[in-house]
């Protein structure tokens, strides 16, 4: 099926962007960079700096940098420069700590305004942030704690009772606990109280000279195999988010912006924290889950102009069809735009026909730091197509070949990205060979299979991997199968994304059992619940098939992609190394 | 539906859902999104399973009233009754 494209009329304000192919012709990043303050007497680039105290020296203080929507109904607003200083107390705090400039700081909290404050005076401190996503099971936690070697960690009493307390033993460099304690209770054995250390600081700090490669955000992503990669960005990164906020996402100072993303994945933080921040608007933080009619009345009372939100959440307010928007003022929205996965085309229409305008897809991943391909408010939108690469971002469709790349002209090929960009990650941590790989011939190649039209829009048409979308998140099937492995009963396990109408991918494994175990449904919940327990709902199979064995490769590889065909009924495809195969 | 067949029928499918929930031990009241880590996702399979066992819809915007395992069941005892 084709659709239309969907063209724009201009609107009473008008984009940042209005001439795509004038800009694309003028943008460099060295003018760019203009548009950020850069620390006083020329010290250098901090995100946080350009983020907050910039706001606060231009005399936009008073102006609402945060106003955050509590689960039960609380709602607390924090000005620039209430953020800016309340951000200097948990620097000075990491200071007196013994922080040092590299140390990496991890919190692992639901929406609340303290993880807004750790991201930013940790950067302040120039410590690496790190968020950790508050719903992963103990499993995945403690695998990015001990990858990260955090030092520090901010967390809540009830996570850090459930999922911390008890590997501690196994976190040697995690030297401090701090708690954000809800009871005001005694707060457990070898934690400090957040709050307290915060109270005793001084709200003065001055950021010590930051070059612009400086480390500051630390992000993990996976990949098909092996341990979750740490995706490393520094400072200079603040470019790109300030530059994609301002063309992509259309944002406009005095605007009201939400972002949905929990900034424990890369969107929470570039457009939950940073990129609403340096374009001096205001943010809303809604605590709670997806849930409709707390939506479209955030959306309505707020009177929220730029949203960004992720396909699920889409699909789940297209389930819900028109009437809970009925009698709704949504005149407020100006631009809608989606990430995490590809938007489906029909999600486009239906945003057109329901709000009156379209949702922007977009493209970019843990390891571009930033939105690279974009539909933008000022052009036409190509239902189903990420869009056209930003200025400054040179695309292209690649093959790997023995004599290096060759370049496509609209593929299929894999999507490639000019090495060179602010927010490019700089290295996986601790893995220098994996990090090489990523590159050829000075192009950055993503693993995303693409296709390009004659306008130059891109559009998304795989994998080259294993790898996972779930609801938005991005998941490496090795992590979940190692999981699954550490349960008695299992052999061997193996993990794919099966279609699913809201999710896109929901994970289904297929397991076999070691000898004198009975491929039952009693066995099959009690795999079930053992996965959600250690790795969390989110990332967890929600469906799972005994086996005789698993098709593999010649060298052991597992065929993914064979258990993912036969699961979708299609054809097999190329299965000539296959070596062992009872799954038929 | 009786407000005990209810009582039976979500606890069998939030066991399916999530066989690791202690229901016993689950405040009733409590949102079972915080209380057993149940995501939005798991809420939207639950509905689903419900609309499976009893034939009722349960429109979108209704997901909040199924969230704790007391609203759920006298949810379902409600609208099997009308």
């Amino acid at each position: 099926m084709s659709y239309s494209t969907i063209q724009k009329r201009p609107g009473a304000l008008a984009p940042n962007m209005t001439d795509y192919t004038a800009l694309c012709r003028d943008f460099s990043w060295e003018r760019a960079r203009r548009e950020l303050d850069g620390l006083p007497e020329g010290r250098g680039l901090n995100i946080a700096y350009e983020a907050l105290d910039r706001h606060v020296e231009a005399g936009r203080g008073a102006h609402t940098a945060l106003r955050w929507l509590g689960k039960r109904g609380e709602r607390r607003e924090y000005s620039y420069e209430v953020l800016a200083r309340t951000s200097n107390r948990f620097a000075n705090v990491l200071r007196e700590l013994g922080v040092a400039p590299g140390d990496v700081v991890c919190t692992l909290l639901g929406r609340v305004p303290e993880l807004y404050i750790t991201a930013l005076g940790s950067l302040k401190q120039r410590a690496v942030f790190c968020s950790l996503f508050s719903a992963f099971g103990p499993e995945p936690l403690k695998t990015r704690l001990q990858l990260g070697a955090a030092k520090v960690l901010v967390t809540s009493e009830r996570i850090y009772a459930t999922k911390v307390a008890a590997m501690r033993s196994e976190l040697p460099n995690l030297k401090y606990v701090l708690i954000v304690s809800e009871s005001g209770s005694q707060l457990p054995a070898d934690t400090l109280d957040y709050a307290a250390l915060l109270a005793r600081q001084s709200a003065a700090f001055e950021i010590a000279p930051t070059d612009p490669e400086t480390p500051a955000l630390l992000h993990f992503t996976s990949g098909t195999t092996g341990t979750p990669k740490g995706a490393v960005h520094v400072h200079r990164a603040v470019l790109m988010h300030h530059i994609t906020g301002k063309y992509a996402l259309d944002l406009h100072p005095n605007d009201v912006f939400w972002c949905t993303a929990d900034p424990g994945w890369v969107t929470g933080t570039s457009y939950g924290i940073i990129a609403p921040l340096t374009n001096g608007v205001t943010m809303v933080v809604d605590e709670a889950e997806f849930d409709v009619e707390r939506w479209y009345r955030i959306l309505e009372s707020e009177r929220v102009e730029v949203f960004y939100t992720a396909p699920t959440a889409i699909r789940r307010l297209m389930r819900a069809g028109k009437e809970p928007l009925a009698g709704r003022d949504l005149s407020s929205l100006r631009f809608m735009a989606s990430v995490g996965e590809p938007l489906n085309p029909e999600a486009v229409v239906w945003s057109q026909e329901v709000f009156g305008k379209p949702f922007h897809d977009n493209w970019w991943q843990t390891e571009t730091g930033g939105i690279m391909i974009a539909n933008f408010a000022a052009l036409d939108v190509k239902p189903g197509s990420m869009g056209v690469p930003l200025p400054g971002v040179e695309a292209a469709i690649v093959r790997r070949g023995e004599q290096g790349l060759e370049i496509l002209a609209e593929g299929p090929g894999e999507l490639a990205l000019r090495t060179g960009w602010p927010s490019m990650f700089r290295r996986y941590l601790n893995e220098p060979a994996r990090y090489e790989k990523c590159f050829v011939d000075g192009w950055y190649l993503s693993g995303d299979l693409v296709t390009r039209d004659r306008d130059g829009y891109y559009t998304f048409v795989g994998r080259k991997d294993d790898v996972i979308k779930t609801a938005g998140h991005l998941v490496g099937p090795f992590e979940v199968e190692s999981a699954l492995m550490e349960h008695h009963a299992v052999a061997e396990a193996a993990v794919i994304g099966k279609p699913d109408p809201v999710a896109g991918d929901i994970l289904k494994a297929f397991v076999v059992l070691h000898l004198g175990h009975n491929a039952d449904d009693k066995l099959r919940a009690e795999l079930i619940g053992f996965g959600r327990k250690r790795l969390g709902a989110a990332i967890a199979p929600r469906e799972l098939e005994f086996v005789a064995s698993l098709p593999r490769t010649r060298s052991g590889k597992i065929l993914r992609r064979l258990l993912r065909a036969r699961e979708l009924g299609l054809p097999e495809g190329d299965v000539s190394t296959l070596e062992e195969d009872a799954t038929k | 539906m009786n407000s005990q067949q209810s009582a039976e029928l979500v606890r069998r499918l939030i066991t399916q859902i999530a066989p690791e929930a202690d229901l016993d031990a689950l405040d009733v009241r409590a949102d079972m999104r915080e209380a057993l880590d149940l995501d939005s996702m798991d809420i939207l399979r639950l509905a689903t399973a419900l609309h499976e066992a009893t034939g009722l819809e349960i429109p979108e915007r209704e997901y909040g009233e199924i969230c704790s395992l007391q609203g759920c069941v006298d949810y379902l005892t409600k609208r099997s009754a009308s």
